[in-house]
């Protein structure tokens, strides 16, 4: 520790000697020579991050922090429950980033962000100087906020399945062992949450299974919301024409606690009892975010310049993915942490190498659901950063949904998910 | 590239020594290669896809314009996504995407 500390202290000062040369020097530090940055979280948002700074500027040392020894995708996850696919046909490693991209891995867990000292502390007792940091902790669930799921074991017996990996896995098995003629409750958080249209894929999802093995069973849809957020009409056709009679909606249907052992969802209009009931808790930034104090909205966000990603709060430090406060239009996904990644990327390259920022960037934006085991709908939206808001915002007359579901997009979603994941990991 | 880069931040430090640096890849359209990795979420890192999402590393600039732009007026008849991108987005920075994409290796 100690002994981390002095290099650390060295590498400052080295850092600062060479951070003047390059002044001087001026072109110097067109390559970022000598800039070391840090990345928290190795998901959409980061990774994408990691890999796209080392691709657009070399001479900069990237290394990313991450806790799971491989990446374990959400999108697609609710194919799990369906049966349609395993979780390690979802799952790619992290050795392609160091690989072809020189990004330096570290399997740990940040427990510290010191924003002045300018280093990250991790679980495993060393420390990480940066110039430039980058927070992609996605979401944590604010349990505090449902009391009967503050066990471990509370939170077996009732999975969220909204961070791919064991969760998904327990959830596929309750509804596997559950009887025919159960109930699969499934609750879903008040907006914004990460992936607006995942709880009715997942309804679809779980539907798909059930009409095969336990076709007497039914569907519950609690939705604290007063509407279906996200690609409604597509859901409801879906719901109506290939499960009739199985799935029920029920809006405005808010959870104020659980009874686990009895696998009861306490609404605020009464209890809802279940044979399989699947929680999925309002969220907010992840806990290193918090902890660092970056979140500065609602209790629950953290707020960003939407041209760098610089947390408003501390200097030097970015935040991308689920954990920001989304601008207007932005739905909280892996396809957008994608994006926020890039735009971070080519922000950081730029500040660190002295280059003007990118003060129009854009985002383009595509969502795949599957409503069975072969049909995919989709919604599209394009984003433009508007300079006098100083956020980014739909772009009027671009963007829309599927016509109807559809065999097509199936092989697009696919083949979607196959070139993502390569972007952000090979 | 870099190589380049190095030797001419070499001769201008020779050259002009404290003055305003200069930057070697101006001709790098920076807003270009970020609007362009937009794109790269489907069609693959610098348009590598390799699928049947097309990939467009290489492809003829002048085709991926004409293209893009007959998606934005909805002249294309196999659309699924890309004539909703296409409408968000200028002239000019089709042409600058299509630069981009065009000058990928295959």
């Amino acid at each position: 520790m100690s002994m981390n500390r002095r290099q650390f202290v060295r590498a400052l000062g080295a850092g600062a000697a060479l951070g003047a040369a390059g002044t001087l020097a001026g072109c110097a530090t067109t390559g970022g020579g000598g800039k070391r940055v840090v990345v928290i979280g190795g998901g959409f948002g980061g990774a994408t991050a990691a890999k796209y700074i080392r691709m657009w500027a070399p001479d900069i040392a990237v290394t990313l922090v991450e806790r799971g020894q491989k990446f374990v995708s959400c999108p697609f996850s609710n194919r799990v429950l369906a049966g349609s696919m395993t979780i390690d046909q979802l799952t790619t490693p992290y050795d392609g980033l160091a690989r072809n991209h020189g990004v330096k891995v570290v399997h740990d867990e940040v427990v510290a962000i010191d924003p002045v000292k300018h280093e990250v502390r991790l679980a495993g007792g060393s420390t990480l100087g940066y110039d430039r940091l980058i927070v992609a902790p996605g979401m944590d669930f604010m349990y505090e906020t449902i009391p009967g799921l503050t066990s471990a074991s509370a939170r077996e017996q009732i999975p969220h399945a909204w961070k791919a990996g064991p969760q998904t896995v327990a959830l596929r098995r309750q509804i596997e062992s559950m009887r025919d003629g159960g109930v699969v409750a499934v609750h879903i958080p008040k907006a914004p949450y990460r992936c607006p249209p995942g709880p009715y894929e997942r309804a679809c999802q779980i539907a798909t299974y059930l009409k095969k093995a336990k076709p007497r069973s039914k569907i519950l849809l609690l939705d604290a919301n007063p509407d279906i957020t996200s690609k409604k009409g597509l859901f409801m056709a879906a719901w109506k024409d290939l499960y009739p009679g199985m799935i029920e909606y029920r809006p405005n249907s808010e959870l104020h606690d659980v009874d686990a052992s009895t696998r009861t969802a306490k609404l605020v209009f009464g209890d809802v009892k279940a044979d399989v009931l699947n929680v999925i808790p309002p969220q907010r930034a992840g806990n290193i975010a918090r902890q660092a104090g970056l979140i500065t909205a609602n209790n629950r966000w953290c707020g960003v310049d939407y041209l760098t990603w610089e947390s408003v709060a501390h200097k030097d430090v970015h935040v991308i993915g689920d954990a920001t406060l989304s601008a207007p239009g932005m739905p909280k996904s892996g396809h957008m942490a994608n994006q926020h990644g890039k735009i971070v990327a080519d922000a950081v390259v730029a500040l660190l190498t002295g280059r003007p920022v990118n003060d129009e960037p854009m985002i383009a934006n595509t969502c795949y659901s599957w409503v069975s085991d072969r049909e995919v709908v989709h919604v599209a939206s394009v984003h433009a950063y508007d300079k006098a808001k100083k956020t980014m915002v739909t772009v009027k007359g671009a963007g829309g949904l599927s016509a109807k579901r559809n065999m097509k997009e199936a092989g697009f979603a696919s083949a979607w998910a196959e070139n993502i994941w390569a972007d952000m990991l090979k | 590239m870099r190589i380049t880069s190095r030797g001419a931040c070499a001769f201008a430090i020779v050259a002009l020594g404290l003055a305003a640096p200069i930057a070697a890849s101006a001709q790098q359209d920076y807003k270009a290669r970020s609007w362009a990795a937009s794109c790269a979420a489907c069609h693959g890192t610098n348009g590598h896809s390799t699928n049947e999402i097309k990939p467009l590393a290489g492809k003829d600039k002048i085709a991926l314009v004409k293209i893009l732009k007959e998606f934005r007026a909805g002249e294309r008849k196999v659309a699924t996504v890309m004539h909703q991108h296409a409408k968000g987005y200028s002239d000019d920075q089709i042409e600058r995407i299509a630069a981009y994409f065009a000058a990928q290796k295959k």
